[in-house]
C-alpha cells in the first residue's frame, strides 16, 4: 500500500517521496529524541509489558473454555472462575498501561515538536534577508505547520505502534507455535499471501495516488487563479466560460480520486479475506486434529485470536511504512532549514556604534545578487550629516538595492562602507540597524494593538512617548476615535485601516526611533499627492536633522535634494544634483522631461 | 452537514443498493464463526473428517463472498463520493462567482479559496469514508447481535449490555474533544499568523533588531499550540483503552456465563468460542469507528464552511425599474454609498452623454474606484439611482449589464493562459479583433516580437510580463470587444508619459462612438477629457473641464501644483 486510502488527508502536493539520505535525517531526530531518552525508555518498557498481558488473555481463555467440557454438570467452575479472574485482572491491567504509554507518548511527541519549532523559528529569524527573497512564505509557513505535523503524528503513533507490531507478530507466533505447531502451518499459506498483495498493491496503487495529488494541485491553481480574479471575470461576463473550464478540472480531479479509491479501497476487504482464509484454514485443521484428540477446544479458540492478533500488525505494516517514508520527508525539510546559513556573525571585536552623527561614505562598492552576476560597480558616495540622497529610477531598476547595502541586509562583494568613519562590517548589525529609522512601501504591522505596532522600534517606551509620536505623525487625533484608542487590535494584515493610515502609523513608529539616519523606500507611494501633502508636514519633522535616503518614483518630490543617484537596470549610472542632471542632459533629464509629455 | 448532504439525495438508490451489498457482505464475514460453532459443537461429534471439509469449502465460498461483495459496494461508494463532490464542488464554484463585492468582502478571498479546496476534499473524503468504513462497524455490530442470538440468546444479551457503555464513551469524548480541536486550530492559525508576519516583515524586524522580541511572541504562542495539543491529546487517547477494556470485560463475561450455560446444558463450547470470535470482529470494527471519528469532526467543520457560502442569499436581484426619457448615456442621480455605518459615496450626481468621456480623479480613498464598481453593480447603491440610457442598473439583467463595458482595474489579473485567451476572456472574439485592440493599446509591439505571438502563454499572474507590459494588455482587454463604455482604472500608471499619451490618442481616434471613464492619479491623464470628476471622501468637490476646474476648484488646483508647480523643498 502506497498511501492510507482511507485515514489520513489527501496530501495537497506531491512531497510524500522518500526521503534522499536517511542517515541525515536520522542524526537529525536523534538529536531530539535522544533529549528525552527517559520517556522513551519508559515508553518501551510501558510497550513490552501491556502488550504482552494482551497476548496473555486468548491464553487464559483458551484454559477456561477446556473446564467448560460439553454436557451437563461437567463444568469444572473452580478452573473457569480462576483464569476469568486472571483474564480481567490482565486486561485491566493492560488497558490501564496503555492508556498511561499514549500519554506519555503524547508528551514525548508534544515535547519534541514544542523544541523543533522552537528551534525553526529561533532559526528562521536568524536568517538573512536573501533567504527571504528566494524563499516562498507559504513554503515555509508549512515547514512550520504541515511539515512538523506529519512528524508529530508519527512520533506519537507511528513509533508505538511499530514496537507493537513487533511484540505482537512475534508473541502470537510463539504462542501459537506452542499451542500447535501443526496449525501453525497454515501461515504458510497466508502469510505469502498478504505479502504478495501488499507489494502488488503498492505497485499499482502508488502512481494513482501521485496523480491524485498532483490533479488535486491543479485544481487548487486554478480555484486560485479564477477566485482571485473573479471580479474581472464578472466584470466580462466569462462566467460560463470559466465554469466550463472548472467542470473540466474538477472532473479530472474527482476522477483521478476515484481511480486511486478504485484500488485503494479493495485493501479492506482483501485484509478481512485474508483473515478469513486463515480462520477457515485453521477451523478445519483444528477440527480435524481434534477429532483425531491431538487438540483441546481451548487450543482451537486461543489459535483462532492468536492468529487475528498475528495478521493485523502484519497487514498494518505497509500504511506505517509510508506514515514514516512521509514523516521522514518532512524531517528533512524541516532540518534543511535548520540547517540554512544564518547571517555571519558580527566580528569579535565589532564596536557599538554610538552616538551616530550620520555621516556616510561608499566607496569603491560592487556588489550583486547572483554569484558572477555583478550588478553595482565601483559606486562611490558620500553623505554629510543632515543632508539628503534621493535614489531615482524606473521600476525595476534596483533602487533598493542601495538600501539593501546600507543596512547590511546584504554584504557587499568589493570596497567599503563607513558611517561616521567606521566600516559597516566592523560594526554590530545591531547598532548598525538601530542607528537608521526606515519607513517602507509595504507598511509592516503586525497583530497587535496600536500602542505595540508604533512602540515596536523602542523599548520599554512609554504611552506619553507613543502618543507624542503619533501626534507628530498627525495620526492621533483618528487613533482617539477608534473604539478602544491605542489599545484598538489592528487585525491581520490591518484590513481595518486605510493604507494611507497605515502609512502613518509606520512614520509614527520612525518617529519614536530617535535615529540620525532615515531611510524612505516608496514611503509615500501607497499615498497619492494630495494625502502626501498632508503628511509632508509629519514627514519634514521626521526628516529633519537626519542624513537622509529616499527613494522616491515622482521625480518633482525630489528635486531640492542635496545629491541624486540616478539607477538604471542594477547600476548607477548618474549622480549629482538636480540642475547638474539636467544640464548633463542624460538618463535624468529624459526620465524628468517624460513626466510633461 | 444537512446541507452537503442535501447533494447525496439523488443517490440515495444508488448508496440503498450499495448499503444492501455492503450487508450482504459483511453478513458472510459474520457468517464464519457461526460455521466454526457449528463444526467444533456439531459436525465433530460425527467424526467424519469429509463433512469438516465440506464445511470448511463452505466457510472458504463465504470468505470469497465477502471480498467480492465488500469491494463491489465499496467502489459503489467511491461513486457517489466523486459524483456527489463533482456537483457540490461545481455548486459552489458557481456561487462564488456570483458573489456580489459585499459578500465577497465578507468572505474574503482567501477563506473562499480553502473553502473550494481543502474544505470539499474533506467532504469528498468523508463521504466515501462514511460509505465504506462507517457504515461497516454499525453493520458488524446489529450483525453480530442477530447472528449470535441464533446461536445463543443469553449470551448476546452480554453483547447487547456493553453497547451503550461503548456509547457512552464515543459520546463523552467526542463533546468534549471537538471543542478543543476546534480551539487547536484557531490557535495554530494564531502561530501561523506569527510566522506570517515574520516572513512579510523581515526587513522591518531587522532593521529594528528585533528577533529576541518575536522569538518571545512565537514562544508563547508555540507554548499555547503544544498545551492545547496535549491536552486535546490526553482526551482522545481514553478511547482506545477505553473501548478495549469493555469488550474484552465482555469477552470474560461471556466465557463465565458461558460455563453456566453448557453447565445446565442450555449451550456447548464451540459456541463460546465463536462468541469470542465475534468479539474479535467487533473489537476492529470499534477501532475502525475511532478512526473516522476525527475525520467526521473535519468534515463537519468544513461542511458548516461550504454551506455558509451555500446559503448566501443572491443579493444583487434583478429590481423592476420604470425607465425614465434622459438625454445622458450614463447618469448617476444623487447616489449614495457604504461599505460599513460610516457613508463612504455620498451625493454625487452628474451625466455623461454617449461618446463622451469622463476622468475621475481624487485622493486615495476618495472613493473613485467604488463609483466604477458601482456603475458595474458590484455593490448595489444605498440611495439614489445609476442609470444607463435611462434605465436604473438594478433593473437589467446582470450579465447584459456587463456585456457593456470593456474594463481594466487597478492591479487586475492576468491568468496562465495564452495572451490570445487573456483578451478575448470566453467572449469570441477573432485574432485579428485581438490584434487591432493590442495595437490600440500599445501592445501589439512586444508582443509581436514573442515567438509565438498571441499565443505565447503567460505565467501565473502574469509573472513572466514587466508592469507597463501588464497594464497594456489589459487596456487590449478592455478595448477588444468595442465596448459601450469604456473604464481604465488607474490601468497606466506603469507606462511611461510618452506611451500613455499615444494610448489616449488611439483611444480618441478609433473609439469615438464608446463612452469612456478613467481614473487615475496623473492629471496629464485625465485633462483633455470632456469632463473631470474631482472627489474628496465620498464628495464631489469639482466636475468640469480641465481649464474651468483650474479656476473654480481648490482640490484641482492643490493636485495640479503637487504634480506640475515647483514645489520648495523635498517631498
Amino acid at each position: 500500500m502506497a498511501t492510507n486510502p482511507q485515514g489520513g488527508g489527501p496530501k495537497i502536493s506531491d512531497k510524500t517521496d522518500k526521503p534522499k539520505d536517511t542517515g541525515y535525517v536520522l542524526k537529525g531526530l536523534w538529536k531530539y529524541v535522544s533529549h528525552y531518552k527517559v520517556h522513551l525508555i519508559a515508553a518501551i518498557i510501558l510497550t513490552l509489558c501491556s502488550n504482552l498481558l494482551a497476548l496473555v488473555g486468548p491464553m487464559l481463555s483458551g484454559y477456561a473454555i477446556d473446564a467448560i467440557q460439553p454436557g451437563k454438570g461437567l463444568v469444572v467452575f473452580q478452573t473457569v472462575l480462576y483464569y476469568a479472574g486472571w483474564m480481567i485482572a490482565f486486561y485491566i491491567v493492560s488497558s490501564v498501561l496503555s492508556y498511561i504509554l499514549s500519554v506519555l507518548m503524547i508528551r514525548f511527541s508534544q515535547k519534541i515538536i514544542h523544541k523543533m519549532r522552537e528551534d525553526l523559528f529561533s532559526k528562521l529569524v536568524e536568517l538573512p534577508v536573501s533567504f527571504f527573497d528566494r524563499n516562498q512564505a507559504g513554503d515555509i509557513i508549512s515547514k512550520f505547520s504541515y511539515d512538523i505535523d506529519t512528524i508529530n503524528t508519527s512520533l506519537s503513533s507511528d513509533f508505538i505502534q511499530v514496537c507493537t507490531s513487533f511484540i505482537t507478530v512475534f508473541g502470537s507466533l510463539i504462542m501459537m507455535i506452542i499451542i500447535s505447531p501443526i496449525l501453525v502451518l497454515v501461515m504458510l499459506v497466508t502469510i505469502p499471501l498478504s505479502l504478495f498483495y501488499t507489494r502488488y498493491m503498492a505497485k499499482k496503487v502508488r502512481p494513482l495516488f501521485r496523480t491524485r495529488s498532483k490533479k488535486l494541485g491543479e485544481l487548487n491553481g486554478f480555484v486560485e487563479e479564477m477566485v482571485s480574479g473573479q471580479m474581472t471575470i464578472k466584470a466580462y461576463a466569462a462566467e460560463n466560460s470559466v465554469m466550463e473550464k472548472f467542470g473540466r478540472i474538477n472532473k479530472e480531479t474527482v476522477d483521478a480520486y476515484f481511480e486511486a479509491e478504485y484500488y485503494g479501497s479493495m485493501t479492506g476487504p482483501t485484509v478481512n479475506f485474508i483473515n478469513n482464509l486463515s480462520l477457515s484454514l485453521i477451523t478445519v485443521l483444528g477440527a480435524v486434529l481434534y477429532l483425531f484428540g491431538k487438540m483441546t477446544l481451548g487450543n482451537i479458540s486461543s489459535f483462532v485470536q492468536y492468529s487475528r492478533k498475528f495478521s493485523g500488525p502484519i497487514n498494518e505494516m505497509a500504511n506505517i511504512i509510508s506514515e514514516l517514508q512521509s514523516a521522514m520527508a518532512a524531517a528533512e525539510r524541516v532540518f534543511k532549514l535548520m540547517d540554512e546559513i544564518p547571517e555571519l556573525p558580527d566580528k569579535e571585536n565589532a564596536n557599538e556604534l554610538s552616538e551616530v552623527k550620520g555621516e556616510v561614505k561608499m566607496e569603491g562598492v560592487s556588489f550583486g545578487y547572483i554569484p558572477d552576476k555583478e550588478i553595482i560597480k565601483n559606486l562611490f558616495l558620500y553623505a554629510r550629516p543632515g543632508c539628503l540622497t534621493a535614489i531615482v529610477g524606473p521600476t525595476g531598476a534596483g533602487k533598493t538595492t542601495i538600501i539593501n547595502l546600507l543596512m547590511r541586509f546584504y554584504d557587499i562583494w568589493g570596497g567599503a562602507i563607513w558611517v561616521d568613519g567606521n566600516e559597516i562590517r566592523d560594526v554590530t548589525r545591531k547598532s548598525l540597524r538601530r542607528s537608521y529609522a526606515m519607513v517602507l512601501q509595504d507598511t509592516w504591522l503586525f497583530s497587535g494593538t496600536i500602542f505595540d505596532n508604533i512602540a515596536y522600534g523602542k523599548e520599554n517606551a512609554t504611552m506619553d512617548e507613543v502618543v507624542a509620536a503619533a501626534k507628530a505623525a498627525g495620526i492621533h487625533s483618528y487613533i482617539k476615535r477608534l473604539p478602544q484608542g491605542y489599545y484598538t487590535v489592528i487585525n491581520e494584515d490591518g484590513m481595518n485601516i486605510s493604507k494611507g493610515q497605515k502609512q502613518l502609523l509606520t512614520i509614527a513608529r520612525a518617529m519614536l526611533m530617535d535615529a540620525k539616519m532615515l531611510i524612505l523606500d516608496e514611503a509615500t507611494s501607497n499615498v497619492d499627492t494630495r494625502t502626501e501633502i498632508k503628511i509632508q508636514k509629519a514627514m519634514r519633522k521626521l526628516m529633519e536633522n537626519k542624513t537622509c535616503f529616499v527613494i522616491a518614483h515622482r521625480l518633482s518630490t525630489i528635486q531640492g535634494a542635496d545629491n541624486i543617484l540616478v539607477v538604471d537596470q542594477g547600476d548607477v549610472v548618474e549622480q549629482g544634483t538636480h540642475k547638474e542632471l539636467m544640464e548633463k542632459k542624460g538618463f535624468y533629464y529624459k526620465l524628468y522631461n517624460s513626466q510633461f509629455e | 452537514m444537512k446541507r452537503v448532504f442535501a447533494y447525496l439525495k439523488p443517490y440515495y438508490p444508488r448508496m440503498a443498493l450499495g448499503l444492501f451489498i455492503k450487508i450482504l457482505g459483511t453478513f458472510m464475514d459474520l457468517g464464519l464463526p457461526w460455521v466454526l460453532a457449528y463444526i467444533l459443537d456439531d459436525v465433530i461429534p460425527k467424526k467424519s473428517v469429509s463433512l469438516i471439509l465440506w464445511w470448511g469449502a463452505g466457510m472458504l465460498l463465504l470468505s470469497v463472498g465477502a471480498r467480492t461483495l465488500n469491494i463491489v459496494a465499496n467502489r459503489m461508494a467511491s461513486k457517489v463520493a466523486r459524483d456527489a463532490t463533482e456537483t457540490l464542488r461545481h455548486d459552489l464554484f458557481q456561487k462564488i462567482l456570483s458573489l456580489s463585492g459585499r459578500q465577497l468582502n465578507y468572505f474574503t478571498i482567501p477563506s473562499l479559496e480553502s473553502r473550494m479546496t481543502s474544505d470539499t476534499y474533506n467532504i469528498h473524503h468523508m463521504i466515501g469514508m462514511m460509505q465504506r468504513i462507517g457504515v461497516r462497524a454499525p453493520i458488524i455490530l446489529i450483525g453480530g447481535i442477530i447472528i449470535t442470538s441464533t446461536l445463543e440468546p443469553v449470551l448476546t444479551l452480554i453483547l447487547i449490555g456493553v453497547f451503550p457503555f461503548m456509547a457512552l464513551i464515543v459520546y463523552l469524548v467526542s463533546k468534549k474533544g471537538i471543542p478543543l480541536y476546534t480551539n487547536l486550530q484557531e490557535t495554530v492559525d494564531k502561530m501561523v499568523r506569527v510566522v506570517r508576519e515574520n516572513i512579510t516583515g523581515v526587513r522591518v524586524i531587522k532593521a529594528l533588531s528585533k528577533n529576541e522580541y518575536e522569538k518571545g511572541r512565537f514562544s508563547s504562542v508555540n507554548k499555547e499550540v503544544v498545551d492545547k495539543e496535549l491536552k486535546a491529546g490526553t482526551l482522545m487517547a481514553v478511547t482506545n483503552p477505553a473501548m478495549n477494556f469493555l469488550l474484552n470485560m465482555g469477552l470474560t463475561l461471556v466465557v463465565i456465563v458461558g460455563a453456566f450455560r453448557v453447565n445446565s446444558g442450555s449451550s456447548e463450547p464451540g459456541k463460546i468460542v465463536a462468541f469470542l470470535s465475534y468479539f474479535m470482529i467487533m473489537l476492529h470494527a470499534v477501532m475502525a469507528i475511532t478512526r473516522i471519528f476525527i475525520g467526521v469532526s473535519k468534515a463537519s467543520a468544513s461542511a458548516k464552511r461550504i454551506a455558509e457560502v451555500l446559503d448566501t442569499e443572491e443579493d444583487l436581484k434583478e429590481i423592476p425599474f420604470e425607465p425614465k426619457n434622459s438625454d445622458y448615456h450614463i447618469e448617476f442621480d444623487n447616489v449614495c454609498f457604504s461599505y460599513t455605518h460610516e457613508p463612504f459615496i455620498t451625493d454625487i450626481s452628474f451625466g455623461i452623454k454617449k461618446g463622451e468621456s469622463l476622468g475621475i480623479i481624487g485622493s486615495t480613498g476618495s472613493g473613485k474606484t467604488t463609483l466604477v464598481h458601482l456603475l458595474m453593480r458590484f455593490y448595489d447603491v444605498d440611495k439614489g439611482s445609476i442609470r444607463i440610457n435611462g434605465v436604473d442598473i438594478r433593473s437589467i439583467d446582470k450579465q447584459k449589464l456587463r456585456g457593456m463595458f470593456g474594463v481594466a482595474f487597478q492591479n487586475d489579473v492576468l491568468f496562465a493562459e495564452s495572451i490570445y485567451e487573456n483578451i478575448n476572456l470566453g467572449r469570441g472574439l477573432t485574432k485579428e479583433d485581438v490584434l487591432i485592440a493590442t495595437e490600440d493599446a500599445q501592445a501589439a509591439s512586444f508582443i509581436l516580437n514573442k515567438d509565438d505571438k498571441l499565443n505565447h502563454k503567460l505565467t501565473i499572474k502574469g509573472s513572466n510580463l514587466s508592469g507597463g507590459q501588464k497594464q497594456r494588455l489589459l487596456i487590449a482587454r478592455a478595448l477588444a470587444g468595442k465596448p459601450e463604455i469604456l473604464i481604465l482604472d488607474d490601468s497606466s500608471s506603469a507606462l511611461d508619459y510618452k506611451t500613455d499619451a499615444q494610448l489616449r490618442k488611439s483611444i480618441r481616434n478609433n473609439y469615438k462612438g464608446t463612452t469612456s471613464i478613467i481614473i487615475a492619479q496623473r492629471i496629464s491623464s485625465v485633462m483633455k477629457l470632456d469632463k473631470i470628476l474631482v472627489l474628496e471622501e465620498g464628495h464631489m468637490v469639482g466636475y468640469g473641464t480641465h481649464e474651468e476646474l483650474l479656476k473654480t476648484c481648490s482640490v484641482y488646483q492643490e493636485i495640479y501644483q503637487s504634480q506640475f508647480g515647483q514645489l520648495e523643498g523635498v517631498l
